[in-house]
């Protein structure tokens, strides 16, 4: 299986962590991921409220670099994702912008024609392309004992994905079920991080937080799965700022959804990106993994 | 001799007229196309004048065709086909085209409307001169009637007949009869006790000397058609022997295996391995559930076998076929509750206290699992407060777009038992309050009167994400008020869904067994939305109750009764009509391949082994013309469907294109008829 690859800015940068771990996972289940070449920043959350045009050329210039040898696009940034997967749609639906962004693309020497492309999100593609049987087959330390609470964010949930229930997903849940992890259903896992809200207005964002950390701790989860880096980031970051501003003792680790993963496929920790949180997960998972075991494939 | 052709265009108030220029049409039809005697426009050509300019022109021009450019033959055709015959001209040779529906209903341009007008009308006229008189046959209708669904709407179809004399068979999946009106507690508006106002007509059903029950049984085949229906029904093997059971229930009493009863308790309660759903079930003869029953799992037990006074057990019974003949069909199958898993951030199967409104009702029922005391799932406490989410899968694009139609009086009702039964605050979160049937609205307002609180808005999430120390422990409803137009959280102890109104699973499987259709949505079709509300596109076939579309008891009862109506008349009459338009196979042509045979849907044809020939029988025949297109030998023709009848349909309706625009007259003659 071979797949265009978009890491997006975040994953270069504070969200390492995540791109270190979806190489390291996919070479592990033997998948191909082409990164595109030259690619450029998707615009994030606050480009389409800028600039629509802007946003969606800046965008559509990413689907155009996919070259013909690929016809899906995976993103493991929700926000990528859900920029890529929209600019696809508004091209295919609004004739007078996409002929506006053809003209931009054409003097960069691009074209794209809508719909050639399937963006896909990252666990819609390991959960429905390489499947259960084939994660399966492929895990060398159950995840038995380890409690964990998938947190989906608000963008990936949104109607447009096409892969899970938006207003209750529960792909990832079933994903760590097949690990043999204690997936923990708790109610406001499809609840918004509060995205940038921290740089405009701190105790809404912190409420925000807290309400996120709280129902997982009261699940008595050991950790918070992500799949995007603003969650990733809000919630780790700001775990301490949230636990003087409540008065709480939160200290919940928060990885990225494919670190785990890589430890159930006996991927050593190392080579995930473990350490670069700031509330650090590698204890609790060796405390309640049979330490020894981690990472025993490498 | 050429054909005197007798052609009116009706306006059909403005319907018509108002997007084709139905004057043009007439006079177009009149002066360039051949062998038009008459042509005639009219306001309403359906009114008794309409019908009067028919029957005078045929009596004083001697007109030998006729042909109506109105509506859709289904509405009207019987009119103009009496009009000719009250003039002394075969039915058959009136043919009606559809210039309303298929035209000036469909469309904007007014030229272009008025040139397809044209193209139909001289389809028709060439098509009519091809048509052959033809003569209705008559078959005996029989008198018994069959009833599926022992629902309130088909108890009430089957009492209706059968009080009137004629024998019915009834035919219920479940072990009794009783439907889903058995498992409430009390019915909107009036709140009387479902049981009390159900129980009288069960029993009396189940006594009835006119009624043939079959409970437990599937509809497995229906054949032949209106007047004489041959069904096969599958009678389920109780493993009880039913004439010998005398109902004492002490087998079920003593039957040590106790399992969850999903169906009549919906979950609320158990049953046993050996089981009545219910104490007052018609008939009072228990089922074995092969299912959960030891016997059937590990060969040991047999408990209710020994003690069982009369010997009624039979562990080795099975399925039995029975064959029924009956000249009319009721539908009355019902509905069934939407699953509301489907909504997840409601909760329900994640969040104990959040229940369907199934569940609530065998809650707050007496004779339910908590003998009507309302509580917890913990089986003690009592809810301080009670959330009622309307259109729970129902106005909903994701499920259902239609509205349910009873849950809001329903929502009522349960909240009305929560106020009268418990302390507690009932909150109910609506779109809209639809309460509109006769008593509907005053019941809203007493309920406004007895305290309900009502929130406009629907329900975003149902969820145990305690935000503040008060909502600890409760399940809180996040919704938007749109009254106050924001968003609010209620902290409650219980919820309860108003699901959706489905069709049940198997409704389309069972329609296709009958040959009805159902919607988009899985409910029956009726034959006219408005004015033939119980009848269906099926002669012989009515349906009856939910199936049909989301009903509540009332409605039900009414359709039930006027089904049974419908079907009395046809008893009463004796005779039924039978269309003439069928096929017959030319024997001489006949090779005996017997491809015919299997693939008539009707099962109307036979093979004569001796003469080696296929022959119809006229009597099952739909002139559906499956045979005609199949027979490789072209030796099976369907009469008023004739290739030659056809072939020159297609080319009147395409007059356009092998004549000068305005002109059908001389020319046409250079055109063959290419069909024999």
């Amino acid at each position: 299986m071979k797949y265009a690859y978009y890491p997006g800015c975040s994953l270069e940068a504070g969200s390492a962590a995540y791109d270190k771990s979806v190489r390291a996972v996919l070479e592990q289940l033997g998948v191909e991921l082409d990164e595109l070449d030259d690619w450029n920043c998707c615009g994030a959350t606050e480009y389409f409220s800028q600039n629509e045009l802007v946003a969606t050329s800046v965008i559509a210039r990413n689907l155009a670099l996919v070259d013909g040898e690929h016809d899906q696009l995976v993103a493991p940034c929700a926000a990528c994702f859900l920029n890529l997967k929209k600019t696809d749609k508004l091209l295919s639906e609004q004739p007078v912008m996409k002929g506006k962004v053809d003209e931009a693309l054409a003097a960069g020497g691009l074209s794209y024609r809508p719909g050639r492309v399937r963006v896909r999100h990252l666990l819609d593609m390991l959960y429905t392309d390489i499947g259960q049987e084939a994660i399966r087959a492929k895990v060398v330390q159950p995840l038995n004992g380890l409690r964990v609470a998938p947190y989906y964010g608000c963008q990936i949930v949104r109607p447009l994905n096409g892969f899970d229930n938006p207003e209750y997903p529960m792909k990832m849940d079933e994903m760590f079920e097949w690990l043999g992890a204690e997936v923990v259903d708790y109610p406001v896992k499809a609840h918004c991080c509060g995205g940038h809200m921290t740089q405009i207005s701190e105790p809404e964002a912190f409420e925000l937080i807290r309400r996120l950390l709280q129902s997982a701790d009261e699940y008595q989860a050991d950790v918070i799965l992500c799949m995007c880096p603003m969650c990733q980031l809000n919630l780790d970051a700001y775990q301490g700022r949230v636990n003087g501003h409540f008065g709480t003792s939160f200290k919940l680790p928060i990885v990225f959804f494919t670190q785990l993963l890589g430890v159930a496929l006996g991927i050593e920790m190392k080579k995930l990106g473990f350490g670069k949180e700031l509330v650090s997960a590698e204890p609790v998972i060796r405390s309640k993994l049979d330490g020894s075991s981690v990472g025993a494939a490498t | 001799m050429a054909e005197k052709v007798g052609v009116y265009v009706c306006h059909c108030g403005s319907n018509i007229a108002g997007k084709v220029d139905v004057e043009d049409v007439a006079k177009w039809a009149g002066e360039k196309v051949k062998d038009v005697a008459v042509s005639r426009d009219y306001k309403f050509m359906c009114s008794s004048l309409g019908q009067k300019l028919v029957e005078d022109d045929i009596r004083e021009q001697g007109l030998t065709r006729v042909v109506v450019a109105a509506c859709s033959p289904h509405l009207h055709e019987k009119t103009f086909r009496r009009a000719c015959s009250n003039a002394g001209l075969n039915p058959y040779l009136m043919e009606m085209t559809n210039i309303r529906e298929h035209c000036s209903w469909v469309h904007k341009d007014r030229a272009a409307a008025t040139e397809k007008a044209r193209s139909l009308v001289s389809a028709s006229i060439e098509r009519v001169k091809f048509q052959e008189p033809l003569e209705p046959m008559f078959v005996d209708v029989n008198r018994a009637t069959l009833v599926i669904g022992g629902g309130i709407a088909g108890l009430q179809a089957t009492l209706e007949l059968a009080d009137a004399g004629y024998p019915v068979y009834l035919v219920e999946r479940q072990p009794s009869i009783g439907g889903h009106m058995a498992q409430f507690d009390k019915t909107f508006p009036t709140l009387d006790c479902s049981a009390c106002i159900l129980t009288p007509k069960m029993s009396e059903v189940g006594q009835h000397e006119n009624v043939t029950l079959l409970t437990y049984a599937e509809l497995e085949e229906v054949s032949g058609s209106v007047g004489n229906f041959k069904v096969r029904i599958r009678q389920k093997a109780r493993h009880v022997v039913f004439d010998d059971c005398t109902g004492c229930g002490i087998c079920v009493e003593k039957c040590p295996r106790k399992v969850l009863d999903t169906e009549f308790e919906a979950g609320m309660g158990n049953r046993k391995a050996i089981y009545m759903p219910f104490p007052q079930a018609v008939p009072r003869v228990p089922v074995i559930d092969t299912e959960s029953c030891i016997w059937f799992e590990r060969q040991k037990c047999r408990a209710c076998e020994k003690l069982c006074p009369t010997n009624a057990i039979d562990f080795d019974q099975e399925d039995e076929m029975i064959e029924i003949e009956v000249g009319n069909i009721i539908m009355a199958t019902g509905w069934d509750a939407f699953d509301t898993r489907k909504i997840p951030q409601y909760g329900y199967g994640r969040l104990a206290n959040v229940y369907t409104s199934l569940e609530f009702e065998r809650l707050c029922n007496a004779a339910g699992p908590t003998n009507g005391k309302i509580v917890l799932r913990d089986g003690k406490t009592e809810p301080k407060s009670v959330a009622i989410v309307h259109c729970v899968g129902s106005r909903d694009e994701r499920h259902n777009p239609y509205c349910s139609g009873i849950c809001c009086m329903a929502s009522l009702k349960l909240g009305h038992l929560v106020l009268e039964k418990t302390d507690a605050e009932v909150y109910s979160f609506y779109i809209d309050m639809r309460t509109n049937q006769k008593n509907y609205e005053e019941f809203y307002q007493r309920l406004l009167g007895e305290g309900m609180r009502f929130v406009r808005g629907k329900v975003a999430e149902v969820t145990d994400a305690a935000r503040k120390p008060s909502e600890q422990g409760k399940l809180i409803v996040q919704c938007e008020d749109t009254l106050v137009g924001r968003q609010q959280r209620f902290p409650v102890d219980m919820v309860i869904l108003m699901g959706a109104i489905e069709p049940q699973v198997d409704a389309r499987e069972m329609g296709l067994k009958c040959g009805i259709s159902c919607s988009m949505e899985g409910w029956y079709t009726e034959r006219h939305p408005k004015l033939d509300p119980v009848a269906t596109m099926t002669d012989g076939i009515f349906v009856a109750g939910a199936c049909q579309g989301p009903k509540d008891i009332p409605a039900s009862v009414a359709q039930g009764a006027a089904a049974a109506a419908r079907v009395a008349g046809m008893i009463t009459k004796g005779k039924v009509m039978i269309e003439p338009i069928v096929a017959s196979i030319d024997e001489e042509g006949c090779s005996g391949c017997r491809i015919c045979n299997n693939l008539c849907p009707y099962n109307a044809i036979e093979y004569d082994a001796e003469a080696k020939v296929s022959r119809v029988i006229t009597a099952l025949c739909k002139g559906c013309g499956t045979c005609v297109s199949a027979c490789p030998a072209g030796a099976i023709r369907g009469a008023h469907f004739s290739d030659r009848q056809i072939f020159a349909e297609i080319q009147g309706a395409l007059w356009d294109a092998w004549q000068p625009r305005g002109g059908a007259s001389e020319e046409a003659e250079a055109v063959p008829v290419s069909a024999p």
